[in-house]
């Protein structure tokens, strides 16, 4: 949307319609608060996007923090809106700035015509009158501290300017209070008689008076079913839980250690239990421990904990160990970048132990999937009895997105296997699954397996033979071939055919999804297909791609030596279809829609 | 399967064998396996409940010749596997094996933290002071000035004190023996399962091919003498004064600082909350707070607070 009567970027496509008595409907507004970390952004956006998710909303979020944590620069962007809501947005229609700084870094990402509402009492120097931008001096600093009196210093300007939002944006006031009183009432009655101080303070100054109009942002169609409203990491953990993970062990990392505090917790409650290991190798090691045992176990990690991880893996695959590893992509090599998103796990994820280690890798593409994924993870780790990969990434870790409550109606408390084994019972048949028998479980002939990494026969024995390395690495390699064949080819959203076909995968989702209307608006016909399965790959998607005159996969990783990105290096490997190339980047940042458009541009019509 | 109105049939050690064991004739390592069975015939513990497990090295081959369910995981790394056994499995006995490379090495960071939180499991280490499986390169235990194929003109690296390193670590139970001493081995282990807690016992094993006649001098048979340590029997005599109490661990540091070949048996056993009981504690409660729900149950209240 686009604020300011005078800009009319041609980006927007739903301007603001009839603003009667200063007030302007809006399908969707982004809303980027800038500050530091400590002032507590984080809280505003997570307040608005439960209130978006309680109020028939699309909510997309995008945050930002400093890998160190005192002070330092942060971010939240909500995007809410009534229509789908695929990406976090490229550019904000407001920016709240904090600081001068804030401003300084952050006005260029306002759409021209946007409203940015800056703390007069810390932002001394704004450029007004440039791009059409309003511009609104507020002292949020010293009123908030007026507000709850002097004691509580600079806290509390964060619930300030929520209250500042609820009154321009019309919100639902009431809903928004229960929710501070709920979230905030477990921290004290003084944190929260505080917090109404400010909210309130901020609800009362005339904010519209100042810009000029309020605006009412329109709910969506009421959906089926309650919505919920989490971020990525939490959706991960809830769907392990639900796909019947009770036991698992993990080493800290940014982004993966919320998935293990949050298990660490959760667990008991359930029965269960979650480790912190000594290291990586420990977790893993530990986690087939559990696995080996009868449970369906997690480890997990970011970059530089997968590779720790790497030799147990392999392992997992040659033991035909059911495990299930979930790996917070973020960027890389080595510690690279923290606390920033990247795609650049994926060759790792599929070949990164020693010697051939075939093992399953999905990814999520956006926050209810998280939990999704999650449950088929757990559900293939048990019919294939293999490590299982999940490659979720930092952007969805910590953004917050409502989705419909899922239906809790097939999950079931998980029951250990202690059958007793007859005479028939192999741990390795050559023509069959591996069915393991945990510990605990009776051999009717008396006769005990060993679970082992190294070659072996049906029966685990060491073996080698060079016949049964060659049988037993086939049967490795065709179970999951035979998963392969389960897989359904994903659905085309788009074009059916024509001039180029985005493949993508992982987080890419809703930016790849929300570029396919805008380049078709460019007499481009595209379609776009995204890959939930990476290893194995549905079968069948040559005839996708010869519907299409380009194939372009859209990835957050680098172009490599050969100029494809890791995605696109694995599909031209697979079709020996120079059509498939790459839009590659390592900015450390999302996909901004405009970005895609672009790029798609120049590959179709080259200038 | 058979009639299940039986009495449960004795474990033997007929039972309990598996394949023949792969190691060198002579091996120190046969012992250990003799006086393992002997202490399980003994002990009679469900079949089906003994898990072995073990990382990689000729002693780690050991729950290939236990017929018991087993592991044999990658090198090192056998304790954090079998942590994770004992944590979640009560009902089972679990046993983690291996050589000085395995443990002490490639391991030494997994032992420390699996004896500072004190797993309820019990770990023999055959020490050989040399990688066997690999053909005589450099041990963490090999002595100052032992020639080997990664020092061939003798170690110089001043190899660990694994007793000081076990009390340290916080193993509740640490005891020392000798394979040529199969009696005393078999008391130490009887004493180690027994043990609740992460209990160690270390094993002085020969390498007959690559470190042949290493133990000798704690060996009778071979001119050495073999000094068990006297432990104390609380009984108000003037003797009792010397002997050694296994509670403490300054006591425990002090022997294990005696001139090689030093003293055998216990050298500290401690009554420590295992991981397993506080786990469970907080499980309980845990579960008590939710009431007890089922999964689905504990699992709506979760997306609730999420509306
Ligand atoms: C990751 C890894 N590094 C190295 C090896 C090679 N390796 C196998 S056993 C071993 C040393 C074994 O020594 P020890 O644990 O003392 O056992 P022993 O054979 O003496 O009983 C080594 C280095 C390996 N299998 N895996
Ligand atoms: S090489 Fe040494 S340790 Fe290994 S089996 Fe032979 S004697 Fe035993
Ligand atoms: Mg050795």
């Amino acid at each position: 949307m686009s604020v300011s009567a005078t800009s009319d970027s041609p980006e927007t496509s739903e301007g603001p319609s009839g603003s009667a008595e200063g007030v302007t409907e809006l399908q969707n507004a982004i809303i980027r608060f800038a500050g530091n970390s400590q002032d507590g952004i984080q809280t505003i956006g997570a307040f608005l996007a439960k209130l978006a998710g309680r109020s028939a909303r699309e909510v997309m979020t995008y945050m930002t923090i400093p890998s160190t944590i005192s002070g330092g620069p942060s971010i939240f962007q909500v995007h809410l809106g009534s229509g789908e809501v695929l990406s976090a947005g490229d550019e904000s229609d407001f920016l709240v700035a904090f600081y001068q700084h804030s401003y300084d870094n952050h006005i260029a990402s306002l759409k021209d015509g946007g409203i940015c509402i800056y703390d007069s009492d810390h932002v001394e120097e704004v450029k007004k009158g440039e791009r059409g931008i309003v511009h609104v001096g507020i002292p949020i600093t010293s009123t908030t501290v007026e507000a709850i009196g002097g004691s509580a210093r600079d806290r509390g300007k964060n619930i300030f300017v929520l209250g500042l939002i609820t009154q321009l944006f019309q919100l639902k006031k009431e809903k928004l209070v229960s929710l501070i009183e709920k979230q905030l009432g477990r921290k004290g009655e003084s944190v929260l008689r505080n917090a109404m101080l400010a909210f309130d303070s901020g609800f009362a100054y005339p904010v519209g008076d100042i810009v000029g109009q309020q605006f009412d942002l329109k709910e969506g169609v009421e959906k089926a079913g309650d919505q919920v409203t989490t971020d990525g990491n939490t959706a991960i953990t809830l769907g392990l839980i639900a796909g019947g993970v009770r036991y698992g062990a993990g080493y800290p990392i940014t982004p993966w250690s919320t998935i293990m505090e949050q298990l660490r917790s959760e667990l008991p409650k359930y029965g269960g239990l979650f480790v912190q290991a000594e290291d990586e190798l420990g977790a893993v090691a530990m986690a087939i421990g559990f696995a080996y045992s009868g449970h369906v176990a997690i480890t997990g990690s970011s970059g530089p904990g997968l590779s720790l991880k790497m030799e147990a893996l392999g392992y997992a695959t040659m033991a035909e160990i059911p495990l299930v590893v979930i790996n917070v992509q973020r960027g890389g090599p080595s510690t690279g970048l923290p606390t920033s998103v990247e795609q650049s796990d994926l060759m790792q994820a599929i070949y990164g132990s020693h010697g051939d280690a075939p093992r399953i890798v999905i990814a999520p593409k956006n926050v209810e999937d998280c939990y999704y994924t999650a449950i088929e993870a757990c559900e293939v780790a048990k019919e294939y009895s293999c490590p299982v990969i999940v490659l979720t990434d930092q952007a969805l870790a910590s953004r917050i997105e409502a989705f419909s409550e899922p239906d809790l109606s097939s999950v079931v408390d998980p029951e250990l296997d202690q059958e007793i084994r007859g005479e028939e019972f192999k741990p390795y048949p050559l023509d069959g699954l591996t069915k393991h028998a945990p510990p605990g479980a009776p051999m009717a002939e008396g006769k005990y397996p060993v679970v082992t990494g190294l070659e072996h026969d049906e029966w685990g024995h060491p073996s080698g033979n060079p016949e049964m390395h060659q049988r037993m690495m086939a049967r490795r390699r065709n179970k999951l071939k035979a998963m392969a064949e389960t897989l359904s080819l994903p659905e085309i959203y788009g074009d059916e055919s024509g001039d180029v076909l985005l493949v993508g995968w992982g987080s890419t989702w809703g930016p790849i999804r929300e570029s396919v209307s805008r380049i078709q608006s460019r007499d481009i016909s595209v379609g776009a297909i995204h890959l939930r399965h990476l290893n194995p790959l549905p079968n069948g998607l040559e005839k996708l791609f010869a519907s299409y005159k380009h194939v372009v996969v859209v990835e957050m990783n680098d172009e490599g030596l050969y100029g494809s990105g890791q995605l696109a290096t694995l599909l031209r490997s697979r079709y020996c279809d120079p059509k498939i190339t790459s839009i590659c980047k390592t900015d450390g940042l999302t996909y901004k829609v405009r970005e895609i458009v672009e790029k798609i541009e120049a590959i179709v019509s080259p200038a | 399967m058979s009639s299940t109105t039986d009495e449960p049939k004795k474990l033997t050690k007929k039972d309990l064998s598996a394949d023949h064991p792969t190691w060198c004739p002579g091996c120190g390592d046969f012992a250990v396996l003799a006086a393992f069975f002997k202490v399980l015939e003994k002990l009679q513990i469900p079949h089906e409940k003994i898990c072995t497990i073990a990382g990689i090295g000729c002693s780690s081959r050991f729950p290939y010749f236990v017929n018991s369910h087993g592991v044999h995981f990658i090198h090192g790394r056998a304790l954090p596997l079998a942590s994770g056994v004992s944590l979640s499995r009560p009902d089972l006995h679990v046993f983690a094996f291996g050589g000085d490379g395995d443990g002490y090495s490639i391991g030494g960071n997994h032992l420390d933290h699996a004896a500072r939180k004190n797993i309820n499991l019990t770990y023999v280490v055959m020490d050989n002071f040399v990688y066997g499986l690999t053909k005589k390169q450099t041990s963490p235990t090999s002595p100052e000035g032992f020639k080997s194929k990664t020092d061939p003109t003798g170690a110089i690296d001043r190899p660990i004190n694994p007793m000081k390193k076990l009390v340290y670590g916080g193993a509740s139970f640490v005891g020392r023996t000798h394979a040529a001493q199969v009696k005393h081995m078999m008391e130490m282990f009887e004493r180690a399962i027994k043990h609740p807690g992460f209990s160690v016992v270390e094993v002085q094993s020969e390498c007959v091919v690559f470190y042949p006649g290493i133990f000798d001098n704690a060996n009778p048979r071979k001119g050495g003498e073999f000094e068990i340590i006297e432990e104390k029997k609380w009984d108000d005599t003037e003797e009792d004064k010397a002997r050694h109490d296994v509670t403490d661990e300054n006591a425990a540091y002090e022997l294990a600082s005696l001139q090689y070949p030093g003293k055998f048996g216990v050298f500290y056993e401690a009554d420590r909350p295992t991981k397993n009981q506080l786990e469970q504690q907080w499980i309980d409660a845990s579960r008590e707070k939710v009431g007890d729900k089922p999964s689905a149950e504990i699992l709506a209240d979760r997306f609730a607070s999420m509306k």
